[in-house]
């Protein structure tokens, strides 16, 4: 092949104060083994941007974060007031905080484009199972960390927004009504939860998230990446036993990546700086007002990326069966990779079932976002329904449509047109 | 056994070793297990929490018929309505469009769980929050209010999701909520004393 990419070429020893280093840790192992001799296949589209631009928006929030406590300050006296102090008197107080916020949402779109890549290239599947389940569960973390966060400024949205969340737990049989006031750490949310939330938001569940996305990574580079094709690179290897259509990840996607970074900070700024609160998207309207225990808003909806989940819940006439839906609808996602009969991963070489299936989960999932805002009545609560039973359709339909689908043969090597 | 205290393969007794370790591994399981319980019994109400969520007391003599007023009980709305004799009366005439009207799934004290909900059945006491998901709902006391139809006989609306309460708290069906609201322990001291948070004492054989 003429278009075999050659590997790195090898540097020259180490000498000096380089060598005493690499003698003492092993830095020229860790990036031969994540970076320069990982091999990535060569046949990478638009949707393998968004693993690193999730990494990145990671690392935006830690910073962010951490700089927005040494400001903020927990307490149902203090935290409002804090926070609009943030805002107005500490210097670039509102950029700061208009970056952690908007970040909070542009996670949520990497996250979900991620995902949806996952779903279109049978990502999922074996042998990827454990590193799915670990993205998953970055995702749960991520939804904790989200949820608590909204809670911190203490508006009104967020304290409304906390009782509605928490009040979920009452309706576990049994056990739900204690679970409720130990959550709470009072009779109703106090300030014994926000400080609680706090904690958690601040310092526990992003350790796990850190954890997690090590675990994940890790389970990546067992496994190697999938790609649009959803064919193994590792079974064709080449005469110096790298796969026949793998690149090293660094210097080639490194690089690459760098280009879809620049265009990320520059859709991020564009939010930051000229429509931070997205017309009640990103920021509610009723959260630039304090936290008031006597008067909920008029209209309770989560940020958006909750939104699906949210409209699942009120779809359903009875209360329990609400939540439990809810919760089934995020969690259905964790048995993708042993419901998924099909013998073949990508899209690309699927029938019109899985391609069907996958076009209605994807209108399914943005239509109860976009119900999930509105109020629930009249032909809204019709339309949830509806897209309810489509969502689990998907799910619960898949171990028959994705056997009994036609597929295509899927090629020996990956498809790659070089670039003239 | 050991020769010159060189210890062979075939000296390790593997049962008796995997015993011990098993049985050292349960134990320091248990042990850990205990330690958590201060952990997660922190996140209990607090003493001080608990010392604020002490009965709270109202004059209801002080209400007109058909007035409502809300005190605040451990954090919570509580809802104290003064309904007139209409109100009562109308309590009855709908119990086919209830989900729970004998309020046998719903959580109230037992003095609480008859015909009108209440001790007394002029007044009416509720915890002012959504069994739903926890809004709190607006009275909407006048009959046949156009924006919740004709057939309206008064009652609580919850303008988060929908939920529509009669004057008793019984949720009516067709709502997103599947209990009454609920009733806290109350006792009346005297006639017109109303205290939230300490149960009337009822006569044994009465309930």
């Amino acid at each position: 092949m003429a278009t075999q990419i050659p590997a790195a070429p090898p540097t020259a020893k180490p000498q000096g104060l380089k060598a005493w280093f690499y003698k003492r840790l092993p830095v020229e192992e860790f990036v031969s083994d994540q970076l320069t001799g990982y091999y990535a296949p060569k046949n990478f589209n638009f949707w393998y941007y968004f693993g690193v631009l999730a990494t990145v928006i990671l690392v935006l929030q830690l910073f962010t974060g951490i700089f927005l406590t040494m400001f903020y300050k927990v307490g149902e006296a203090t935290a409002f007031d804090s926070v609009e102090f943030i805002m107005r008197e500490v210097e670039w107080g509102w950029l700061i905080r208009y970056l952690h916020s908007t970040g909070a949402s542009f996670f949520f779109i990497v996250v979900y484009l991620h995902m949806f890549r996952a779903l279109l290239y049978g990502s999922y599947k074996a042998p990827r199972e454990l590193l799915w389940l670990f993205g998953m569960a970055v995702y749960l973390a991520l939804m904790a960390e989200a949820f608590m966060g909204y809670v911190l400024p203490w508006g009104n949205m967020s304290f409304w927004g906390a009782q509605v969340i928490v009040n979920l737990f009452g309706t576990i049989p049994a056990i739900g009504p204690g679970l409720v006031e130990w959550i709470r750490g009072d009779y109703g949310i106090a300030d014994a939860t926000l400080n609680r939330f706090f904690a958690l938001h601040v310092v526990a569940i992003p350790l796990a998230l850190l954890l997690l996305v090590v675990l994940h990574l890790v389970a990546l580079r067992r496994t190697g990446s999938n790609n649009p094709d959803g064919i193994e690179i590792k079974e064709k290897l080449g005469a110096n036993g790298k796969p026949l259509d793998g690149i090293p990840f660094h210097p080639y996607y490194t690089v690459k990546d760098l280009v879809g970074v620049g265009v990320f900070m520059i859709l991020l700024s564009i939010v930051v700086f000229f429509v931070p609160t997205l017309g009640g998207l990103f920021l509610e309207g009723p959260n630039f007002e304090p936290a008031n225990p006597l008067s909920t808003p008029d209209h309770i909806a989560p940020v958006w990326y909750f939104t699906p989940f949210y409209a699942i819940l009120r779809a359903v006439p009875d209360q329990r069966m609400g939540a439990l839906l809810m919760g089934l609808a995020v969690a259905a996602f964790l048995f993708l990779p042993w419901l998924d009969r099909s013998p073949v991963k990508s899209m690309r070489y699927r029938g019109w079932m899985s391609r069907g299936a996958l076009a209605i989960f994807v209108v399914s999932f943005l239509v109860l976002m976009y119900l999930g805002l509105q109020p629930a009545e009249g032909l809204y609560v019709l339309l949830a329904r509806i897209f309810t039973v489509l969502y689990f359709a998907f799910f619960v339909l898949m171990p028959f449509y994705s056997r009994f689908d036609t597929v295509k043969p899927v090629p020996e090597r990956v498809t790659f047109h070089a670039h003239a | 056994m050991a020769e010159n205290g060189v210890i062979t393969e075939d000296d390790v007794d593997t049962s008796r070793r995997k015993f011990l370790t098993t049985a050292t591994a349960a134990t320091g399981a248990l042990g850990a297990a205990f330690v958590l319980v201060p952990f997660i019994s922190s996140w209990k109400p607090s003493e001080r929490a608990r010392a604020l969520g002490a009965p709270t007391e109202l004059d209801v003599s002080k209400l007109e018929p058909g007035q409502m007023t809300i005190v605040i009980w451990r954090k919570q709305q509580i809802y104290v309505v003064r309904r007139t004799p209409e109100m009562v009366a109308s309590l009855a005439q709908h119990d086919g469009r209830l989900k729970d009207p004998k309020s046998e799934k719903s959580e109230q004290p037992a003095y609480a769980q008859n015909e009108q909900r209440s001790v007394k059945s002029d007044v009416l006491v509720l915890i002012g929050i959504c069994t739903h998901l926890g809004c709190l709902p607006k009275p909407r006391f006048e009959a046949a209010l156009p924006e919740l139809g004709a057939d309206w006989p008064g009652g609580f609306f919850c303008p988060c999701h929908g939920s529509r309460f009669d004057l008793a708290g019984r949720v009516f069906e067709g709502s997103p909520a599947s209990l009454n609201l609920r009733i806290p322990p109350y006792k009346f001291e005297g006639d017109s004393r109303l205290v939230v948070g300490v149960d009337t004492a009822v006569e044994k054989g009465a309930a």
